[in-house]
């Protein structure tokens, strides 16, 4: 057999804690057992692979999939996908959702008293290049309330979900963007205990990828679990 | 250079307008050869009331033990059309059900072959993180001498098996807290 990747597991602080009673709805929903710790196999170590048959070409741009153009701020949001080693994850999928400019998503389940948009969906998804570059093309997110505690507003933020090389790769996390004064208010955010760990989910204003006349633009880089040890003998090309 | 992984935040309750466009309750299409089965099942919060916005992600391998991904070096065909990959996300009930093909074996650390299992990965409005565990096949000879089964502690072990409800049925819960709460592996 031929060597074995395992990747690292995750450095301290930088996750979540799956209870958390400042998010209420983690009460009910985490395990209270500890997690079994288990070695990676070729399970874990193997994912599924989505290409571009997968996607519709405006799969990435969310203000042209209707007839007209959705109202809010356009913005370009880009960036790379990493992993810990600072390798590119090339040609891995990207799904994002958000809420319109109006903080409202169009759900079954907000009742948010504010407007849905005919002309925006508030989904997308791409595939990183060959360097592990993505981007998008949407429209700001609105603030919304929600009921987790007295007068709770979740700040502006857009939804990402990633596969990259593996299984155990999966990352479900959100975008924020920069000087949000709601940040240090919501438990989401709040909910990983290190400050710095914190700040990498906060996008920056990217004066090189903005256009002229026309749109703002947001980097937001994204790292995930690489391998323990750099290998000394990995595949050339990779 | 080393870098810290992104942490994670919980995909909300309005995770289907990302998501549901690669919904796949069907794992395996009429082409794919293997052994057919159907699992069904409910996520369960501590309260064992069904969670109504949570999605169920499965991960497999073919019947021949092969996974269709490039770290597979095993000299086995691919089964073609075949990903292994499911999306279900869950009813107003916490049911969540779909069909595929009982996988083959594959190797685990040091070469031994594990038993067949199906890799599940959980998400949910109230979850931070994801959470992984695995679904066994009741009755398979090889579930004894599984290394990752064998990891958790004997009287949670039952809790990766599914039962059988029938011909090529199985029933398999996601319970979060309780008596009977799953195992949940960290890799
Ligand atoms: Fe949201």
């Amino acid at each position: 057999m031929s060597k074995q990747y395992s990747y690292r597991r995750f450095h301290p602080g930088t996750q979540p804690a799956y209870d958390f009673p400042p998010y209420a709805s983690t009460a009910k929903r985490h395990p209270k057992q500890p997690l079994v710790i288990a070695p990676q196999t070729l399970s874990e170590i193997t994912g599924p692979v989505f290409g571009y048959g997968d996607l519709k070409p405006t799969d990435h741009d969310l203000t042209r999939q209707h007839k007209g153009e959705p109202i809010g701020e356009r913005i370009i949001c880009s960036g790379r996908v990493l992993d810990e080693n600072g390798k590119s994850v090339p040609h891995t999928l990207i799904e994002v959702w958000q809420a319109n400019a109006a903080g409202r998503y169009p759900h079954k389940s907000d009742r948010h008293d504010a407007p849905v948009d005919p002309n925006f969906s508030g989904a997308g998804r791409t595939l990183t290049d060959a360097e592990g570059r993505y981007r998008f093309i949407t429209i700001r997110p609105g603030e919304y309330p929600w009921r987790n505690h007295y007068n709770a507003w979740r700040p502006a933020h857009i939804h990402f979900s990633l596969f990259g090389r593996a299984f155990l790769t999966r990352l479900v996390t959100q975008m924020y963007f920069p000087g949000d004064p709601l940040l240090p208010y919501d438990p989401m955010y709040m909910s990983i205990p290190d400050e710095k760990a914190r700040l990498r989910l906060v996008s920056q204003l990217d004066w090189e990828n903005t256009v002229p006349e026309h749109a703002l633009a947001y980097r937001f880089d994204i790292v995930l679990r690489g391998s323990a040890a750099t290998p000394m003998d990995d595949s050339p090309g990779e | 250079m080393s870098l810290y992984a992104s942490g994670s935040q919980t995909v909300g309750p309005y995770l289907h307008i990302g998501l549901t466009w690669l919904n796949t309750d069907r794992i395996a299409g009429p082409g794919v050869k293997g052994e057919r089965v159907t699992i069904h099942g409910r996520l369960l919060d501590g309260d064992g009331v069904g969670v109504g916005d949570g999605l169920v992600e499965i991960w497999q391998a073919s019947a021949t033990g092969k996974y269709a991904h490039p770290e597979d070096r095993q000299k086995k065909p691919l089964e073609k059309g075949f990903r292994g990959f499911g999306r279900i996300p869950t009813d107003a009930k916490g049911v969540f059900r779909f069909s595929t093909i009982k996988p083959g074996r594959v190797p685990g650390s040091g070469g031994k072959l594990q038993a067949p299992h199906l890799s599940v990965t959980v998400f949910m409005r109230g979850l931070l993180k994801q959470l992984s565990t695995r679904i066994y096949f009741p009755g398979d000879p090889a579930n004894v001498q599984d290394p990752i089964l064998k990891r958790v502690p004997a009287a949670r072990r039952a809790t990766l098996v599914a039962r059988p409800k029938g011909r090529g049925v199985l029933q398999w819960n996601i319970v979060l807290q309780g008596k009977v709460e799953t195992a949940f592996f960290d890799f």
